[in-house]
């Protein structure tokens, strides 16, 4: 025996980190092989005809055939939703909260499967879906259910009344979590809703639907439509009186556009470009655990993603060293496996869109660093990357690219650290780090963005009103601010 | 022999100056040659305003509240002067009382819009209105004065600077509002008003990307055509009364931001 052995266990000895695999049952999780649209309480084939494949992007499996819904279907689910709408705007707001109380309640008894359809479809790490997505959705409900019976509590001496049909579109980095956001308030506030979901990532909401139908909830108050972009340009036509959107600032500029002169109301979450900034007596190691959460979380398919990181100059390159180290420990790989740290793009198109864009990076003259890290043969997956001598005209500076990709720019003083946070069209959101409380109030004033993190990054509550400023698009979600858009007043 | 009055030339109110407007066009109105602003007026305007915004906004509330004060103050001493150029006396009285109402809501509407939010994790989150920024506002044709005033002043009360487009048949109650906000410590800039036609100036505030909001209260039928030109930066359209007073006319005029803060030792 050598000597070092009969010492036992020494860290010089070679230790094998792997993890084991440690996936997540998929089991649970029943899919039908096809899918028609839920109007009013029921299932119905498309009157479209047409069907489309869902996938798992994680290895391309094909998951369910999905109705395509066309033009006549939008506006089945919009009569069915009007047809609903004056008994459930009549109803005590006491008792539309209990059917609220009771979908948060279902949620929370059905978290695990939704848990696991969500990173099926949607390649999201499953530690994610389990521990932000689907506590996060039924807190919303939660949340909104105690609204129901209080809006003149919110809206003193102003009457509150719904406003009646609402079309409401959400995109597919977070998909039941955006139902959520978007059907709590609405039905809360007395309205009817009709919701259409990604068109990569319908599965959770389909299931949703069942999930109403043993909550009794009455007929025709949620209509859940599937479809392409074409569904949702048709839902926007339709005959509603607010539509709601989350997804890209372009396809939001357009729903303006096409809304302009109806007099229908209209919210808009759209896009953003955020700037993660950190100070030299900011506490780093936590400074870099943000940046990472900031970045990396849900592969940066998150609008409110903190995109740019602004370092100050003296200490930028302990900064990058300490943040490449940390990249190096990520694990990305199977969304099912519960140690997964970043899962699979979402889609191809995102994909092709990610790697187009770093392309421009590389060819602009920024300077890439990717970890070491085996990508799985099949799906769609991008390895966590870093842009340095990122300069502000960069398209990796100036464009969403909401993929795993970080650009690293620097600053000197605070007011040059505002200035280039500022100098973007977006507005959603930053972040600060500074161990200086006085500081963090004067950035704070001056960010523009509807969200600042301070000492902390990408916290999401019910009670916490998120939304934008100028190009991220306006309305907010969350908190008594987000009720107001579903509400019509009779008095300022 | 009776003595010749002195007339008053009618021009535009930008950054502050009582400029011509560079086109060098006058148009007819109320007996008067009035200032005609061209495209290059109102880009213009929309410069002055982006500069003055910050300041402004950076002013205490209890200190934007003493200035619309001011502009009540200003306006009572003209009040036979202004009853002339619009709709008498009670509309000018109205349009006063309405700044002073405003003046007295500068430090109080954050209480009312803001909030302490109880999240679910150890963090203090509060939300804050801040002004938009930037406000375009077609003012309404009538009430020319109290129409101005009252989408004017709760851009004003949130933190905003304001490019105002005058009544275009009523315009002279504009120019002698301006000379008011002129003599109302209200920094340079905080206000701009265009006189001249409603269609030719409108489409270029609605299109300006430095933009922020755009107020649709007069635009009549140029609204549905304005508020698609605003979609192209995403401007909030603000389509009000142009006779009212309230808590909602200022949030309309204001974005929300949200602050979150880790609580620990």
């Amino acid at each position: 025996m050598t000597e070092l052995s009969r010492r036992g266990p020494s860290p010089l000895l070679p230790v094998d980190w792997t993890y084991a695999p440690a996936p997540e049952s998929r089991e649970i999780a029943a899919i039908a092989e096809r899918y028609g649209l839920f109007i009013g309480g029921e299932w119905v084939e498309p009157q479209s005809g047409a069907f489309f494949t869902t996938l798992s992007p994680r290895d391309e499996e094909p998951l369910a055939e999905i109705a395509q819904a066309g033009p006549a279907d939008v506006c089945a689910a919009v009569a069915a939703a009007r047809a609903a709408f004056p008994a459930w705007s009549g109803l005590a707001g006491s008792e539309r909260a209990k059917y609220l109380f009771r979908i948060a309640r279902l949620l929370q008894e059905r978290a695990r499967e939704f848990a696991v359809l969500e990173s099926l479809n949607g390649g999201k790490p499953i530690k994610e879906s389990r521990d932000v997505d689907l506590p996060l959705a039924a807190a919303h409900f939660f949340y909104h259910a105690g609204w129901a019976d209080k809006l003149e509590y919110a809206f003193p001496n102003r009457s509150p009344r719904p406003l009646g049909v609402v079309g409401q579109i959400i995109p597919w980095n977070f998909p039941l979590l955006m139902a959520a956001w978007k059907l709590a308030p609405a039905l809360a506030a007395g309205n009817t809703a009709v919701l259409k979901p990604a068109e990569t990532t319908p599965l959770t909401a389909l299931a949703f639907c069942e999930l109403l139908a043993q909550a009794e909830l009455p007929p025709g108050v949620v209509n859940i439509i599937t479809g392409d972009g074409s569904t949702g340009a048709a839902l926007v036509e339709a005959e509603v009186d607010k539509v709601a959107f989350t997804g890209s600032t372009e396809v939001g500029k357009e729903i303006q556009r096409r809304l302009a002169g109806t007099g229908k109301r209209l919210t808009l979450e759209l896009g953003g470009k955020a700037a993660n900034i950190v100070f030299d007596d900011a506490a780093l190691d936590q400074a870099v655990e943000g940046i990472v959460n900031g970045i990396y979380f849900n592969q940066g398919h998150v609008c409110c993603a903190g995109s740019r990181l602004l370092v100050q100059e003296s200490i930028a390159d302990a900064v990058v060293e300490k943040l490449k180290r940390r990249m190096a420990s990520l694990r990305v790989g199977d969304p099912l496996d519960k140690n997964t740290d970043v899962g699979a793009i979402n889609s191809q198109a995102q994909l092709t869109k990610i790697e187009e864009l770093v392309a421009a990076g590389s060819a602009e003259g920024a300077e890439i660093y990717q970890p070491p890290c085996r990508l799985p043969e099949k799906g769609y997956w991008f390895a966590p990357t870093v842009f340095t001598d990122v300069s502000q005209s960069h398209r990796i500076a100036q464009e969403e690219i909401f993929g795993p990709v970080l650009a690293v720019l620097t600053f000197r003083t605070p007011q040059e650290a505002v200035e280039k946070a500022n100098n973007t069209p977006y507005g959603l959101s930053a972040g600060v780090w500074t161990e200086k409380g006085s500081r963090i109030l004067w950035m704070a004033e001056r960010l523009r963005a509807g969200v600042v993190w301070a000492n902390t990054f990408n916290r999401f509550d019910p009670t916490s009103p998120f939304g934008g400023y100028k190009e991220s698009g306006f309305g907010r979600e969350g908190g008594r601010h987000g009720l107001e858009p579903y509400l019509s007043f009779d008095s300022g | 022999m009776a003595r010749l009055p002195v007339r008053k030339t009618y021009k535009l109110f930008i950054g502050g100056a009582f400029p011509r407007s560079e086109s060098g066009r006058t148009y007819a109105a109320q007996g008067s040659n009035v200032a005609r602003a061209s495209r290059k007026d109102a880009r213009d305007a929309v410069s002055a305003a982006r500069a003055a915004q910050p300041r402004w906004s950076a002013q205490t509330a209890y200190n934007r509240g003493q200035v619309l004060y001011r502009v009540a103050e200003m306006m009572e001493a003209r009040l036979a002067e202004f009853a002339v150029l619009c709709g008498g006396r009670d509309e000018v009285e109205r349009s006063i009382d309405r700044w002073v109402w405003y003046a007295g809501f500068a430090d109080k509407f954050a209480q009312l819009l803001g909030a302490a939010n109880p999240v679910a994790g150890p963090y203090f989150n509060f939300t804050v209105p801040e002004p938009t920024g930037v406000v375009a506002i077609v003012a309404p044709e009538q009430p020319a004065l109290l129409g101005l005033v009252s989408r004017v002043a709760p851009a004003l009360v949130g933190g905003n600077a304001v490019v105002a487009i005058a009544s275009e048949g009523v315009p002279l109650a504009a120019i002698e509002l301006a000379e008011a906000l002129a003599t109302s410590d209200l920094p340079a800039g905080t206000v701009n008003l265009l006189t001249g036609e409603r269609s030719e100036l409108a489409p270029w505030l609605a299109s300006h990307m430095d933009v922020n909001a755009i107020d649709l209260t007069g635009a009549d039928v140029l609204g549905p055509e304005l508020e698609r030109a605003g979609a192209d930066n995403v401007k909030r359209v603000v389509r009000g009364l142009a006779d009212s007073q309230g808590l909602s006319e200022i949030s309309a005029f204001v974005e929300l931001k949200t602050v979150w803060h880790p609580i620990g030792l």
